[in-house]
């Protein structure tokens, strides 16, 4: 209960990202000199792309958004334990429960958009909550089955899009009523018309959310206490299987509101997708990336989301194709993931045993293939 | 034993070890003679296993000098310390459950032929043979761990040290595991050992065995050695004294207080185990307001079902449990707690505590949703911080402090901090199964005085233990079980050794009184 400090962000796992993120760059500089690209002309139109203008600031923001919620869904999931794969197929299933609320129901905004906003949550927690029932009471284990979810989620959601809610001659959905767009139309303009909406503040309040809801409640001690040694936490009286379906409700909830706030605030209306979106997938990486603590979740995902949007920029800025940039987002979180990499190179003799960088840059490029 | 002339098998110089915040080792001399069987005794967190550790490569000390054979030596890992001729046997067995005996004693150094592709499986067996055969370590090479006994395993990690041509043997608490006659049997086999050359650490905290089977004696506290004596030269009392570092005494016990109401009733408990096995059958007995009812017998013959069973932990198939007249049969854990039980499980890592939650958290484990602890579904941080740092001071749970992890206690802090937790929720019944598992000889004492109040103040107490010296100390009455069902009653004051065995193996069923046969079967229960 003490050390609030360091709960929020580890020390001690707060130099490990840094010098990652610096190591991930320079794999990825190396690469692209490689392939006979300029990477300080990337890195500066990146940066340009990211900081550039004011409607770039606000696409970033935009970017982030749903990759802190599904960070926190992830990392929810993880301090009770489990590993939520799933996140992807909660986010669709999100998105899906906001807009069939936002096209169908008709109301006043102030009773429309909150009910847009919980449909979806809803439909994220009750998603996440399936694969937490299966693995409570079923035994099934949670990644694979939510593995599958997450496909069975992106064709049941194209389901209903075309069978109930298609746009005419279009592949997506009839748009939302404006009485359920959370769209933040005074501060768009004000950005030069990037798509600024009410989810940025419920994803900060997630981060607020997730810190109190786990250190601070008593469902939150028996969340944890589970997550750490469900045994002890049964010897202590728990119930241990509605302990794991509520949290794999709390992280749907999460993954939910990441989906609801695309389709509400940014796009107002649903795609028939061949693929899932990824984000789920980037929670995972950006809640590893946050050390599962909330500061973390929200820098991670900073980090994460303005390379993302800024990559698009390295591509017009420097030339340097997507898949170089994908590299160097896989390079970064591959440096993350293996802490031991980056502990062994801070020790003193690492320079006696770095004999072999192209070893270093294979292993860098081999996570390029990244969700 | 000791020749002026030979170099002393190992001789440890002013060895100092520092770790952050702590000194675990204090500048610490240790001479193992040859031939000798030498105990290092200390309390949990005294430094034995940290010098055990450089000594054998783990750790490097900060300071000091080590000596094999009278060579000045640096051991900068395990092989080189195997090199040199050291083998440790590690108070928790190393060794793959899925090969067999002569698999794991060769297991990385295998004589192996056409350049290492092909395992020369007779020849290891061979090797195997010779070896148990020399020291007496009778295993059987070709059955594979998994199916072998605790004692069985612990010949084949000694024998896996001796493979590997170890002169030096370190045992880390080897009897903690052991069953009484497989004790006796390791006592005889490191004489043999040490006839035939070999000298012998034994690390240990209890006093018996180091009485019966060491030359010499080493204390150490707090990180400092204490001081070294020759066995025969000195008592139990002494050695405890100087490992504690006053004056201990035995535990005397109270008088007996005539115990009041049932408490905790069960009546015809029956339970299946995997495959419809039976696991308890026919347990009916009662525990008394301010009594402590003993549960012995050989582990694995019910009690930990038994003690399921009453906590909630595991569902019956028949029969009842009450607890203060209400009926409580398969009823959730939690409920239970709130009914007024307190569990003093056997494994506190595993059941006991949260070892990654702070001391703090870990104090309220199990009373947070109190209105004590908790508040409108938050948690009451102030409420609790108190709390705990309240029942650190009362109970003595040495720690920097309750913002720490629990794992960053020593086990018998712990074992202690569940004591504190448990008995502070003003309990009716304790359920205490092997309370003082590996603890040293202060906490042991810390725990029975505990235990023998908490009875004096009307609580009652089943009290599970494989030490029999600690059943028999604390309990008014002593059941023992055999085959899932108990077999009659001792009274704790006339304790029948002779008979005890019986009961325990099952030959004397003290319901009918009837004497079984000698065919070594277990009895079949008469219903």
């Amino acid at each position: 209960m003490m050390g609030t400090g360091r709960r929020l962000f580890d020390k001690t796992s707060s130099l490990v990202p840094l010098i990652s993120i610096v190591l991930g760059l320079l794999v990825g500089a190396a690469v692209m000199a490689a392939g006979g690209y300029d990477p300080i002309a990337a890195y500066r139109s990146l940066l340009d792309k990211v900081f550039g203008s004011k409607f770039d600031i606000g696409e970033t923001l935009r970017q982030i958004t749903p990759l802190i919620f599904t960070g926190l869904s992830v990392a929810f999931a993880f301090r009770t334990g489990l590993f939520n794969i799933g996140a992807e197929g909660q986010f669709i299933m999100g998105m899906t429960g906001a807009t069939v609320v936002g096209v169908t129901v008709d109301l006043p905004a102030f009773i429309h958009a909150p009910l847009a906003i919980a449909a979806g949550a809803m439909a994220g927690g009750l998603w996440g909550a399936l694969t937490g029932y299966l693995k409570a009471r079923r035994g099934v284990n949670e990644v694979i089955s939510s593995i599958m979810l997450n496909w069975i989620a992106l064709y049941l959601s194209n389901f209903i899009i075309r069978q109930f809610l298609l746009e005419p001659g279009q592949q997506r959905s009839r748009m939302i009523h404006e009485s359920a767009s959370v769209s933040l139309a005074g501060l768009s303009k004000g950005m030069d018309y990037a798509r600024m909406h009410i989810g940025m503040l419920f994803a900060l309040a997630g981060v607020a959310l997730f810190y109190v809801l786990l250190w601070r409640t008593k469902q939150g001690y028996e969340l944890r206490a589970v997550g750490h040694n469900p045994e002890a936490a049964r010897y202590a009286g728990m119930k241990v299987s509605r302990t794991i379906i509520k949290a794999m409700f709390i992280s749907g909830l999460f993954a939910g509101l990441a989906g609801t706030f695309e389709s509400l605030g940014v796009f107002h209306y649903e795609v028939i997708a061949a693929s899932s979106p990824g984000y789920g997938f980037d929670g995972i990486a950006v809640s590893l990336l946050g050390g599962n603590t909330p500061l973390g979740i929200l820098l991670a995902a900073a980090l994460f989301g303005a390379l993302t949007y800024g990559s698009a920029g390295m591509s017009f800025g420097a030339d340097v194709p997507t898949e170089i940039a994908r590299i160097v987002i896989g390079a970064v979180i591959f440096f993350v993931a293996s802490h031991g990499i980056v502990r062994w190179l801070l020790k003193p003799d690492w320079f006696r045993k770095l004999n072999r960088p192209e070893a270093e840059r294979e292993k860098g490029a081999a996570v390029h293939e990244h969700p | 034993m000791s020749d002026a002339s030979v170099p002393a098998a190992v001789e440890l110089i002013g060895i100092t070890k520092r770790f952050p915040g702590l000194t675990a080792n204090d500048g610490i001399g240790f001479q193992l003679n040859r031939g000798e069987i030498h105990a290092l005794l200390g309390e949990n967190g005294a430094g034995k296993s940290t010098l055990m550790n450089i000594l054998f490569g783990l750790y490097q000390p900060d300071e000091g000098e080590i000596r094999i054979h009278g060579q000045s030596t640096v051991i900068n890992g395990p092989s080189r310390a195997i090199e040199l001729g050291i083998g440790m046997v590690h108070q928790h067995f190393k060794l793959v459950q899925t090969f067999t005996v002569a698999d794991n004693i060769v297991l990385g150094s295998e004589p192996a032929a056409a350049g290492g592709l092909r395992l020369k499986k007779k020849e290891a067996e061979a090797r195997v043979r010779e070896l148990s055969a020399k020291y007496g370590l009778e295993v059987d090479p070709q059955l594979r761990v998994e199916r072998i006994s605790v004692g069985m395993q612990q010949r084949v990690e000694i024998l896996k040290t001796l493979y590997r041509g170890a002169d030096i043997l370190i045992l880390d608490e080897p009897t903690a595991v052991l069953t009484v006659g497989e004790i006796e049997e390791l006592m005889l086999i490191l004489r043999r050992l040490t006839a035939e050359g070999k000298s012998i650490i034994l690390i240990t905290h209890k006093l018996k065995e180091i009485m019966k089977a060491s030359d010499r004696v080493t204390v150490i506290r707090r990180g400092k050695a204490v001081g070294t004596v020759r066995t025969e030269q000195t008592s139990e009392g002494e050695l405890a004294a100087m490992m504690v570092g006053r004056p201990v005494t035995i535990h005397e016990r109270g008088r007996r207080r005539a115990p009041g109401g049932i408490v905790l009733e069960m009546n015809g408990l029956s339970m299946q185990g995997e495959r419809g096995r039976p696991v308890l059958h026919g347990v009916s007995f009662s525990v008394r307001e301010g009594e402590i009812v003993g549960i012995a017998g050989v582990d694995g013959n019910g009690q930990h079902e038994l003690v399921e069973a009453v906590t909630g932990l595991a569902a019956v198939s028949s029969g009842t449990v009450r607890i203060g007249g209400h009926d409580m049969t398969n009823r959730p854990p939690g409920e239970l707690l709130r009914a007024g039980i307190a569990h003093i499980p056997e494994d506190r890592h595993k059941h006991g505590l949260i070892l990654d939650f702070t001391l703090g958290e870990n104090m309220v484990l199990g009373g947070h949703s109190s209105s004590m602890y908790s508040q409108y579904g938050f948690l009451r941080r102030k409420s609790i911080e108190r709390e705990a740092q309240l029942l650190v001071e009362r109970f003595d749970v040495r720690t920097p402090g309750i913002q720490y992890t629990a794992r960053t206690l020593s086990g018998g802090n712990q074992q202690k901090a569940i004591i504190a937790r448990e008995l502070s929720r003003g309990p009716k019944l304790i359920v205490a199964v092997q309370p003082t598992r590996g603890l040293d000889i202060g906490a042991i004492a810390f725990v029975h005085e505990r235990l023998l109040a908490a009875r004096e103040e009307g609580k009652a107490i089943l009290l599970v233990s494989y030490e029999l010296d600690e059943l028999f100390s604390l309990s008014d009455r002593v059941l023992v079980m055999c085959g899932g069902a108990v077999m009659g009653e001792l009274d704790a004051r006339q304790r029948d050794d002779e008979m005890l065995g019986l009961m325990m193996c099952g030959r004397i069923d003290k319901r009918s009184e009837e004497v079984l046969g000698h065919d070594g079967n277990r009895p079949q229960t008469v219903r």
